[in-house]
């Protein structure tokens, strides 16, 4: 359930010490694979094993990614702003900023 | 982990925030982050995990996810205890198939509590000790088949109560977690209310069981929405969070009024002489809530909070050589030819 970044979390904290992975599936050919969330396994051939009796019960996919959670580097919510802040003076780069004029088609 | 590295890199350290500044700079940092997560809340956003938080909203979450999550693994047992003695080919089935989900919900809501950086075995250790409570309805005994309809139809139907409102709580990773439980529950409801309607049909001993396990689950399941509004000791603070939705007197009576018809196409009671339809309320008055009864259970003493929490450490004990084998058996193969080879297609 995560979406969480390993270096956000203290994912040795556990006795077990299993690795944290996160969970993508494919729902249906076509589509790409979205996260679903996240699980413990020992190796990558556990985690997809625990990915599919925890996320793919009731068939809600045909294809598995399991992603160590220490692999994903993530951007920081503090710089968030200054971060995403390019996109958002651009407007020129959205259809809707051009003016045409009525009646022009296919455009 | 050998340092006690901070868990939320953007949340100030109310101590020692890093950033070397004096201490009117971090009340200022504090404050501006106070404000920015008072917005997000206000304007229906959620929270996510690395977002920063109050410590008392992080903790509030943190209680409400894991005893969430020890009631579905808990919530197994009562069932469970049918699974062997299930009457039909097809009903044994369906019972697996519920109690996998109950660990499938468990281990949903664990990954959610986690991402508020606590540990799963730290969760499992309090489970276990007591210091973290789970839903006191499971302390309750499953004396006849029946049983296992009356708990798929109340218990899961005010479970799925409570937890529809919770897809829209504001803590990301919860409300993703209950969307998920939620799907899945109402086949949970249905094959209870089915396995009632098969019996109230059936010989009139087979009704008798099934009123007889109604009976017995109709108080507990009204308990399972918390204390009144009144006397509830998050609720409020819970409430301007966005975490609870509606009071616990809300959903309760929301439950009553679904119940109602339910029970009269069943051809079964509800036990309780004074519950009738209120015009002028426009729902159903019903009997008062033994509390002293819940604070009971709630404290320990209820009919099965031993043989839970002894089973719960048993099964934890005896499954030990099984995360041995299965820790032994990675690190045997995590050659790194073994992780080279591409996976992703």
């Amino acid at each position: 359930m995560s979406e969480t970044p390993a270096q956000n979390r203290d994912t040795g904290a556990d006795s077990t010490d299993w690795p944290l992975w996160e969970v993508f599936v494919r729902s249906r050919r076509g589509l790409s694979h979205t996260h679903a969330g996240s699980l413990h396994a020992p190796d990558a051939e556990l985690a997809l094993r625990n990915a599919r009796d925890v996320y793919t019960r009731r068939g809600e996919g045909v294809s598995l990614w399991v992603v160590p959670s220490a692999a994903i580097t993530a951007s920081s919510p503090d710089e968030k702003d200054p971060f995403f802040e390019p996109a958002a003076d651009k407007p020129y780069r959205h259809p809707t900023f051009y003016e045409i004029p009525e009646g022009v088609k296919h455009l | 982990m050998a340092t006690s590295a901070p868990r939320h890199p953007a949340a100030p350290r109310t101590t020692d925030d890093g950033t070397g500044g004096d201490s009117s700079d971090a009340e200022a940092r504090s404050a501006a982050f106070q404000a920015a997560f008072d917005a997000a809340v206000a304007a229906d956003e959620r929270i996510e995990p690395r977002d920063w938080m109050p410590d008392a909203y992080r903790a509030t979450l943190v209680r409400q996810i894991a005893q969430h999550a020890h009631s579905e693994i808990i919530g197994m047992q009562p069932e469970a205890n049918w699974i062997t003695r299930a009457p039909s080919l097809r009903r044994k089935a369906i019972l697996m198939a519920k109690v996998q989900d109950e660990a499938g919900h468990g281990l949903y809501l664990y990954s959610a509590a986690e991402t508020l950086g606590v540990g799963r075995d730290e969760l499992l250790d309090k489970l276990h000790s007591g210091r973290q409570k789970y839903s006191s309805i499971f302390n309750y005994p499953t004396l006849t088949w029946a049983d296992v309809g009356a708990i798929g139809w109340l218990v899961d139907g005010a479970a799925i109560t409570n937890q529809v409102p919770l897809c829209r709580c504001s803590y990301g990773p919860y409300a993703r977690a209950m969307v998920r439980v939620c799907k899945e529950e109402s086949f949970h409801q249905r094959q209870g209310y089915e396995l009632l309607l098969a019996l109230s049909r059936g010989t009139e001993a087979q009704h008798a069981m099934a009123q007889d396990a109604v009976d017995r689950w109709w108080w507990p399941s009204l308990m399972m929405f918390g204390p009144p509004d009144t006397e509830s000791a998050h609720s409020a603070q819970s409430m301007a969070w966005k975490i609870k939705r509606h009071s616990n007197d809300e959903l309760r009576q929301r439950f009553v009024d679904i119940c109602v018809p339910q029970a009269e196409s069943l051809g079964l009671t509800l036990p309780d002489p004074e519950l009738r339809w209120n015009e002028e309320r426009g729902h159903h008055d019903f009997g008062a809530i033994d509390w002293t009864e819940f604070q009971e259970v709630l404290k320990g003493r209820g009919p099965c909070n031993e043989q839970r929490i002894t089973q719960r450490r048993r099964a934890h004990d005896e499954g030990a050589w099984v995360r041995e084998a299965a820790a032994a058996h990675a690190a045997k193969h995590s050659s790194p030819a073994a992780t080279r080879e591409g996976r992703a297609a």
